[in-house]
């Protein structure tokens, strides 16, 4: 594939169609094609209106507890320079976090539900439908859901539904009815096909909050605009904090939204490296791992065009990752241009890499991470030994971890 | 340009009856018995064959033709051997017109333009593409359009009347109106909604319509035929297909003979559509 030319700004996409280069798009069936437009229709309306801008801020700051500290991870960075001085390296980058776990409902996720609950009151919508992978989304769609009195279905793999039991506990205490999806291997791909059939099947009444920023035009811009405040305050708040921007900025990619929404505001900052995780799972050498971007190819499915993980007939594989949250065979479109544009960098990290990062930040800061967010600690744990005691890198902790704990007590062979 | 799927609707339009459109999955359940289950299809009484072609994930359909994808991709079925089946075909029928249906990615991975060389050596005659809305017409439609393929496009409940010149603008072949909002094998919807919905179609555009969606029966299909210039199924016959396997897929009956007397009945029920429209 030719390398698209550089442009001046990485932030002006998508085009008017809803491409970043040739990815994105509107693939989809013409029953959602009115709905989607619709959708664009309304978007385009509220993201500049003052009065919607503002209703969404009061909400951020009072309900979601908004803004999200930058935290510096001193324990942490104390514990990678020590790795750096015996490795005779002598350095050790400060290591912050964003802190997307102290949110309501305990991620990153309620950012954009927030938003998309606002758009879908102001569109007259009576239903709420949404998929989800770890349940994060899930959790706060169903509490949106909740606060504004919408009905709540929510699709989940069945996979995911056992292996994230806690999070289906809260979205049923929260009202929401959570469908498990047995299709295919029960994860968060399956549960975004089922969720695409609800909807084609409800289009009166039915705004489908899609999770992540992808799916087709104007998901993935719309997703990337609500989850943009993480990166926008990070930014603010490490100028404030040190005077200078960070040299590497960290995210781990699912379908990308906790990514997308931290690197954005960075991206015309040429001097930040940006480092997008994948899930890596047991390797990159067979089919249990969910690194699109490392070892897929761009292909069609859920609406926009993508790197997935696929074979030579394009069917799509299910891919394998220790977190339901990454767990997904695409990614979100603009990461997919970010990746071929060259202004991104996306490396894999292993599940067992994520586990270790999760127990050490546990043990060295007292936070207990969401296994989505220890692939983004894992990559640091590794680079910062070898940069300098004067360079900033900030991780994006999307999510606190206490959903994972039966995940993580199997991966170690305890009982709870 | 013209068609086998023109030249069939015309021959059809001057008989003074709707098409019976029968859908089944290539290579459902394995390569041979889906190549007799089509070589069934014409001497049953269809008149347009149209031929799934199976996808991991197949958004807008029901579980039957889900399940129908996934048996065949079990099965061994690739696109390549999806043109091989529509070759076979050809080799033994050359009136009747086969429609791909299916989504985009399997195309896309094979590459647009060697599919529509390959498609239209195979016999292909027109394209019904799921996920390829007019807003994406230069992936596929216009190259089709090019290649002397017939691009078929859905109208749906949703698609309004401002919309649905843009629909039709690059359609050939017929006008698949989709019944329902909703996915395949779901109930009919009012077969006098959709009467008046074909109508109002049929103000847009001189292009056949044909109506499917939720129709499964003889009955059904003399209903909607009345008003409709064609009828298509698809849940059913795969459903009849469904019906002969066994737990572990093996065959408990004739898959090919099980699809050959429910789609004799279909038949039965398109040729009498317009006889009753008339009392």
């Amino acid at each position: 594939m030719n390398k698209p030319a550089t442009p001046n700004s990485f932030r002006t996409g998508p085009d008017e169609q809803g491409m970043f280069g040739i990815f994105g798009g509107r693939f989809v069936a013409e029953t959602l094609m009115p709905l989607i437009l619709d959708l664009e229709k309304n978007w385009n309306e509220v993201r500049d209106d003052p009065d919607f801008r503002a209703e969404l801020t009061d909400l951020s700051t009072h309900y979601a507890g908004r803004p999200s500290k930058l935290y510096f991870a001193e324990g942490l960075t104390k514990h990678l320079r020590d790795v750096s001085s015996a490795k005779g390296l002598g350095g050790g980058a400060k290591v912050y976090f964003k802190r997307e776990d102290l949110n309501h409902t305990g991620s990153h996720k309620i950012n954009n539900c927030l938003g998309q609950i606002l758009l879908a009151k102001r569109m007259g919508k009576k239903r709420i439908i949404a998929e989800t992978g770890a349940g994060q989304h899930g959790v706060a769609s169903a509490t949106v859901a909740a606060r504004f009195g919408f009905p709540c279905v929510v699709y989940m793999g069945a996979t995911d539904v056992a292996r994230q039991s806690p999070n289906v506990f809260r979205m049923k205490l929260l009202g929401a009815e959570v469908r498990p999806v047995t299709s295919g291997h029960g994860t968060l791909k399956d549960a975004m096909n089922e969720a695409l059939r609800d909807w084609v099947t409800n289009v009166e009444d039915t705004y489908y909050l899609i999770g992540t920023a992808a799916g087709p035009h104007p998901y993935p811009e719309l997703v990337r605009d609500f989850q943009s405040v993480i990166g926008t305050e990070a930014r603010a708040q490490i100028l404030e904090q040190e005077g200078r921007l960070p040299d590497t900025i960290i995210a781990a990619v699912g379908g990308g939204s906790n990514a997308i929404g931290m690197f954005h505001p960075f991206l015309d900052d040429r001097q930040v490296r940006i480092i997008g995780i994948e899930a890596g799972g047991r390797g990159l050498d067979g089919i249990e791992h969910c690194a699109s971007m490392n070892a897929g190819s761009p292909g069609v499915l859920h609406g926009n065009r993508t790197y997935l993980l696929q074979n030579a007939d394009g069917q799509i594989m299910d891919g394998h990752s220790i977190s339901a949250g990454l767990d997904y065979p695409g990614v979100g479109p603009e990461h997919s241009w970010l990746r071929d544009s060259g202004r991104v960098e996306y490396v894999p990290v292993l599940d067992d890499e994520a586990l270790e990062a999760f127990k050490l930040t546990t043990r060295v800061e007292g936070i207990i991470p969401a296994l989505e967010s220890a692939h983004a600690i894992a990559h640091a744990v590794k680079i910062v030994p070898a940069m300098d005691k004067d360079q900033i890198v900030i991780v994006n902790l999307s999510g606190r971890g206490d959903k994972d704990v039966h995940t993580v007590a199997s991966m170690l062979g305890m009982e709870i | 340009m013209t068609t086998r799927i023109d030249r069939r609707m015309a021959k059809l339009k001057a008989e003074g009856r709707p098409a019976l459109v029968t859908y089944f999955m290539g290579g459902d359940p394995d390569y041979e018995t889906s190549l007799s289950i089509m070589k069934a299809l014409p001497r049953a009484g269809a008149d347009v064959i149209e031929m799934g072609m199976p996808f991991s994930d197949p958004m807008a359909d029901g579980p039957a033709i889900q399940a129908a994808g996934l048996r065949a991709l079990k099965g061994g079925q690739t696109l390549v051997k999806t043109l091989e089946l529509a070759s076979d075909f050809r080799a033994g029928d050359d009136e009747t017109p086969i429609v791909l249906m299916g989504y985009y990615n399997p195309i896309y991975i094979y590459g647009v333009d060697r599919f529509l060389v390959d498609a239209k050596k195979s016999g292909i005659d027109g394209l019904i593409v799921v996920d390829l809305p007019p807003e994406m017409d230069e992936e596929l439609c216009i190259p089709a359009l090019k290649a002397g393929i017939n691009f078929i496009r859905l109208a749906t409940p949703t698609t309004d009347d401002k919309r649905l010149p843009k629909v039709l603008q690059n359609t050939s072949g017929f006008v698949y109106y989709v019944s329902m909002t909703g996915i395949t094998g779901a109930a009919l919807a009012d077969t006098g909604k959709v009467a008046s919905a074909v109508k109002r179609i049929k103000g847009h555009t001189e292009l056949p319509v044909c109506v499917g969606f939720g129709v499964k029966t003889a009955e059904q299909a003399r209903v909607i035929g009345a008003n409709a210039d064609g009828v298509v199924v698809g849940t059913a016959i795969v459903n009849a297909v469904a019906n002969v396997l066994g737990p572990k897929g093996e065959k408990t009956a004739d898959p090919a003979e099980a699809v050959a007397t429910l789609v004799s009945g279909l038949a039965q029920g398109v040729r009498s559509a317009r006889l009753a429209a008339a009392e």
